[in-house]
């Protein structure tokens, strides 16, 4: 198969919105298999000692499928909460806490990607103040060094390498990278740029998701 | 106007997303001097940046004359604005302060004397879980809210500790406007109905108070489901319960 940076492979998305009547704002997010549910809390009552003067604290948990969250949980939820903090304008709610509670339904590759992604929707969904939007592409180079883009975890487990990057909706920008195994310098350059493509799609994918919600009140 | 006007005109009852932009062509502007200075409003979900208008919510622009936009979401999170009617739950008295669960990040206070008749001898009489529809004097994101209970003239005007019986639920701020809105449909259809009392807060508390409990009920369950209906559907449904079983 052929690498063809104008219309990167992505398996199949879907998602839907205010799903859940407890959280002030709620989403799924699922790619091909991979499927993430988040609740986002606020902006609410902060602790005094996690109190910020002059922007909202934001926390975010991510729960595995089973069992208690681990390091790998903590990584990956570092991950979501600078790409959130570095899209919210979170100095217009000051001394208030916003909490992501991410619920891992299925793991099927490209989770960190999936996470991203739900989160987005979620802090739409929540009507909480953001200056751009952002999604996550997950790229795997496998051992004859060709790219796939939004693995599976089959495609995962034979890759040689594993970048997952988080793209801004206004220059497409890289907003953070988490990356494992080994690359060249030229390999992550061409990765970024099919991600850059890749998120052009999953862009769209909001607006269409955002249109359907409305269309009842339109 | 029509420079500013002509950006958005396109948008106008669409859906926008965080992150996108209104520009104008400022450079026609300089040109022509004689052009006065023109004053746009930029309502909640928008913000300036120099020549350029930024959303940062997600919802449908809306448009009012001469120069109004913001933008109108659905979210369920009440952030206080001065000048709203709320429905508050008093949580605490301390002093000469009631604290207020309005279902904001903060609990808002409400002084005693800030209701209609209260002086300093003649307490007005609020107990801890009492409700009250007040309106919010303080209200900004550096500041703790405040409450009163009268207007500008020390009249109660409709604001006060509610009277006994009545159902409370919450439904999301989208609902609550359109509930407001003059002349609003969804009001008219139910008050076909049967009669009932209604008090909305912004902060997407409703209380409603019918002949019966089971009215009430009823009036509470067809609100709650206006939530996600087209008024095809919600017309429908209104004329099978008026039709039905009462």
């Amino acid at each position: 198969m052929e690498l063809d940076i104008n219309s990167p492979v992505l398996r199949e998305f879907g998602s839907e919105q205010s799903l859940l009547s407890k959280p002030d704002g709620s989403a799924t997010f699922m790619q091909g298999d991979t499927s993430v549910m988040v609740g986002v809390y606020g902006p609410a009552e902060v602790k005094v000692n996690k109190e910020i003067y002059d922007r909202a604290t934001l926390e975010v948990l991510i729960q595995p499928k089973s069992g208690m969250p681990s390091v790998r949980e903590r990584t990956r939820e570092q991950c979501v909460r600078e790409t959130c903090e570095a899209a919210l304008l979170s100095t217009l709610h000051p001394r208030s806490s916003l909490t992501l509670v991410l619920q891992v339904v299925h793991d099927d590759g490209s989770l960190l990607a999936c996470c991203l992604n739900a989160a987005c929707m979620v802090l739409m969904d929540a009507g909480l103040p953001m200056s751009r939007l952002f999604c996550g592409v997950t790229c795997a180079i496998d051992a004859e060094g060709q790219i796939i883009t939004d693995p599976t975890a089959q495609q995962e487990k034979e890759s040689r390498a594993l970048l997952t990057f988080a793209i801004d909706s206004k220059e497409h920008n890289v907003m953070m990278s988490s990356t494992k195994g080994s690359f060249s310098m030229k390999e992550m350059q061409q990765c970024i740029a099919v991600s850059q493509k890749a998120s052009e799609r999953i862009f769209q994918f909001y607006r269409d998701s955002v249109k359907r919600r409305y269309s009842k009140i339109l | 106007m029509n420079a500013i006007h002509s950006c958005f005109k396109a948008q106008i009852g669409e859906v926008v997303l965080p992150g996108d932009v209104f520009q104008f062509d400022v450079s026609s502007v300089e040109e022509d001097s004689n052009i006065k200075s023109e004053k746009i409003v930029c309502g909640p979900g928008l913000r300036r940046n120099g020549d350029e208008i930024l959303v940062y919510k997600s919802g449908i622009l809306r448009h009012k004359q001469p120069s109004m936009y913001w933008i109108d979401s659905q979210q369920k999170r009440y952030v206080p604005v001065k000048g709203e009617s709320v429905i508050g739950i008093v949580t605490a008295k301390s002093g000469d302060i009631f604290k207020v669960d309005v279902g904001g990040s903060e609990q808002a206070s409400l002084s005693y004397l800030a209701f209609e008749g209260a002086t300093k001898r003649n307490r007005p009489n609020v107990q801890v879980g009492d409700l009250v529809y007040a309106q919010f004097i303080i209200a900004n994101k550096d500041m703790e809210p405040e409450l009163v209970c009268i207007d500008s003239c020390g009249r109660a005007n409709g604001m006060g500790v509610f009277g006994a019986g009545g159902f409370l639920f919450k439904v999301s701020l989208g609902l609550v406007r359109r509930l407001l809105a003059p002349q609003s449909e969804m009001v008219k259809d139910l008050e076909k109905i049967f009669p009932f009392e209604m008090v909305v807060g912004l902060n997407g508390r409703v209380w409603v108070k019918a002949k019966s409990v089971q009215q009430t009920l009823i009036i509470a369950n067809l609100l709650e489901s206006c939530e996600n209906m087209t008024a095809q559907q919600r017309r429908a449904l209104f004329k099978r319960v008026a039709e039905g079983a009462l």
